[in-house]
């Protein structure tokens, strides 16, 4: 208790918050203490040292985003490299590895794909739960929601808010091409009639479905609506690698009509029971969580969340990204260009999920 | 003359943190640095790493009230990113410099030798701050970096009054002060 009055009278002598006689005594103090004297230097030393890192740290987050913003606008060449100059730039510099690579990665093939289709798992339903927000489920609890809004609802309706539809299921999706590709759950949209995206505007904007893999579990929309703005650029990218475990990821989703944020790490590179198509996160999900990308700090999507463990609590499984690589090879009549590059590196966490948050879509299936 | 009133007015901007000035600064020369980059072995990644640097080390003078530049700011950021290149494809054990056509280099010695110390420093800081673990961290970055006052402190995490959040800020502050110094020890030994 007494170091901290002394660090304590130290910080406001510093700072100049004491007032005339406390100072005058304070600096006798210090000339007949050494002890003192020598903490008034270190703190000194070391709130100047807090100081220039604070200004450091902002002046950094203020060129990252002029950076984004100049790089928006056209105004600098970054951060791609047009067409085939970097195509012939990435083949001069990694030609040799990719030989070596491509033919190691021949024979690895091979030999999971026979591993493979000898120990292919078959789904288990029992154990994991997929996170689809059924609505039935939130019925009760409409039921209570209604009958509160019902009492307002008569003096609301003359407002005129645009017709909001009716759907069976809710979800989580993410554009991961600017002329509007979604990319989801296969689970989400399993026997779907009509498929719907909400941005996070409230807006529905009408989409339709162009490919499944549901042993991937994977799903890509094409958003049709023509009130649908493409954007110029996507902030985030599409990592191609394994990440390594322990790492802190984030992600963003739809189990209830607003955005919702989480955090945790990367838990295992592996699934349920071994799954090698996906990995383990430690993270709060709720139905309604499916399809949500989940980010690492530099701003790259390394999973799309699936499901969860129903038996162990906080066990959440995510696809690994690499496989959207993959569904897009197999994409016939469309190409589409994923991020590789994201822009949110250096940025604060509130600032990257502030520039995240327009990409991410609500799918609305019935 | 006109060019040179206009550049006056550019670092005096940046001294300010004047987002027009600095955005005027970053379109008018990232291209260059970009392709100086690019050209000799390093990403696009790399290039806006080394450039931010760059800027980092004009704004650093410019802090200390030093508008004298001695050359245009076009000249001082091109230098300053070929010396941190070179260093830095020097610790990568890569070749050097190669085909650059002969761009005229300014004198930045001392600039860029207290830019590398603050570097140290801030990587300390940042080290120190991120072991710290929460609640520590956030209360010590809303109480001496956000400059919030005790009382907010205390209603935003939930303590019962400004006294409790004190105790415990000054509990951080010393775990701080400690894994700070730690490092500041081991460094200037």
């Amino acid at each position: 208790m007494e170091d901290n009055k002394i660090l304590e009278a130290i910080e406001r002598y510093i700072n100049g918050q004491m007032s005339a006689d406390e100072r005058m005594y304070f600096e006798q103090l210090r000339k007949t203490n050494s002890e003192i004297d020598q903490a008034v230097v270190e703190h000194t030393f070391f709130l100047q040292q807090m100081n220039r890192f604070d200004s450091r740290r902002k002046f950094k987050s203020l060129l990252n985003d002029v950076h984004i913003d100049l790089a928006e606008k056209g105004a600098i060449k970054s951060p791609r490299l047009q067409g085939n100059a970097k195509v012939i730039y990435l083949f001069n510099r990694y030609k040799r590895v990719a030989a070596i690579a491509a033919s190691i990665a021949g024979i690895t093939t091979l030999a999971v794909s026979i591993i493979f289709s000898s120990v292919a798992p078959t789904r288990e339903k029992k154990e994991i739960q997929e996170l689809v927000n059924t609505v039935g489920q939130l019925k009760n609890h409409n039921i209570k929601q209604d009958q509160a809004i019902n009492t307002i609802s008569s003096k609301v309706n003359a407002s005129g808010v645009s017709p909001a539809v009716d759907y069976r299921a809710g979800a989580t999706g993410f554009l991961i091409d600017t002329k509007g590709y979604v990319i989801t759950n296969e689970h989400v949209i399993e026997n779907a009639h009509e498929v719907y995206v909400q941005n996070t505007a409230g807006k529905d904007l009408k989409a339709k479905v162009i490919y499944t893999d549901a042993d991937r579990d994977i799903a890509i929309l094409k958003i049709t609506d023509e009130k649908f703005k493409a954007p110029s650029s996507i902030p985030y990218s599409i990592k191609q690698t394994n990440s390594s475990i322990a790492e802190p990821v984030y992600t963003l989703g739809f189990p209830r009509n607003d955005v919702v944020y989480g955090e945790g790490y990367l838990a295992a590179n592996t699934g349920f029971k071994h799954d090698t198509l996906s990995c383990q996160i430690a993270i709060a999900a709720n139905p309604g969580n499916s399809g949500g990308p989940v980010l690492n700090k530099k701003g790259e999507v390394i999973g799309i969340l699936t499901a969860k463990q129903t038996t162990a609590e906080g066990a959440v499984f995510a696809i690994k990204s690499k496989y959207i690589f993959d569904a897009i090879r197999d994409l016939e009549n469309e190409t589409l260009k994923l991020p590789t590059t994201s822009n949110l590196k250096g940025l604060e966490r509130q600032q990257q999920v502030q520039k995240i948050q327009p990409f991410v879509y609500m799918v609305k299936v019935n | 003359m006109k060019q040179e009133q206009n550049e006056k007015a550019l670092l005096f901007g940046l001294a300010k943190k004047d987002r027009k000035c600095i955005e005027a600064i970053y379109k008018d020369n990232y291209n260059l640095i970009q392709a100086l980059i690019v050209n000799n072995n390093g990403t696009v990644e790399d290039a806006k790493d080394i450039f931010q640097e760059a800027i980092m080390v004009l704004y650093e003078k410019v802090q200390l009230g030093d508008f004298e530049l001695n050359c245009q700011i076009r000249t001082y950021l091109y230098s300053v990113s070929r010396r941190l290149w070179l260093k830095r494809l020097a610790q990568q054990n890569k070749f050097s410099i190669g085909d650059e056509q002969h761009f005229e280099l300014a004198m930045i010695d001392e600039d860029s030798d207290e830019h590398e110390k603050r570097n140290v420093d801030f990587l300390m800081m940042e080290k120190a701050i991120n072991s710290l673990g929460e609640p520590c961290r956030s209360l010590i970055e809303a109480f001496y970096l956000e400059k919030k006052s005790m009382q907010e402190i205390a209603l935003n995490f939930g303590y019962t009054n400004a006294d409790n959040a004190k105790t415990q800020k000054y509990k951080c502050l010393v775990r701080l002060k400690k894994l700070f110094f730690a490092q500041y020890k081991n460094e200037s030994l």
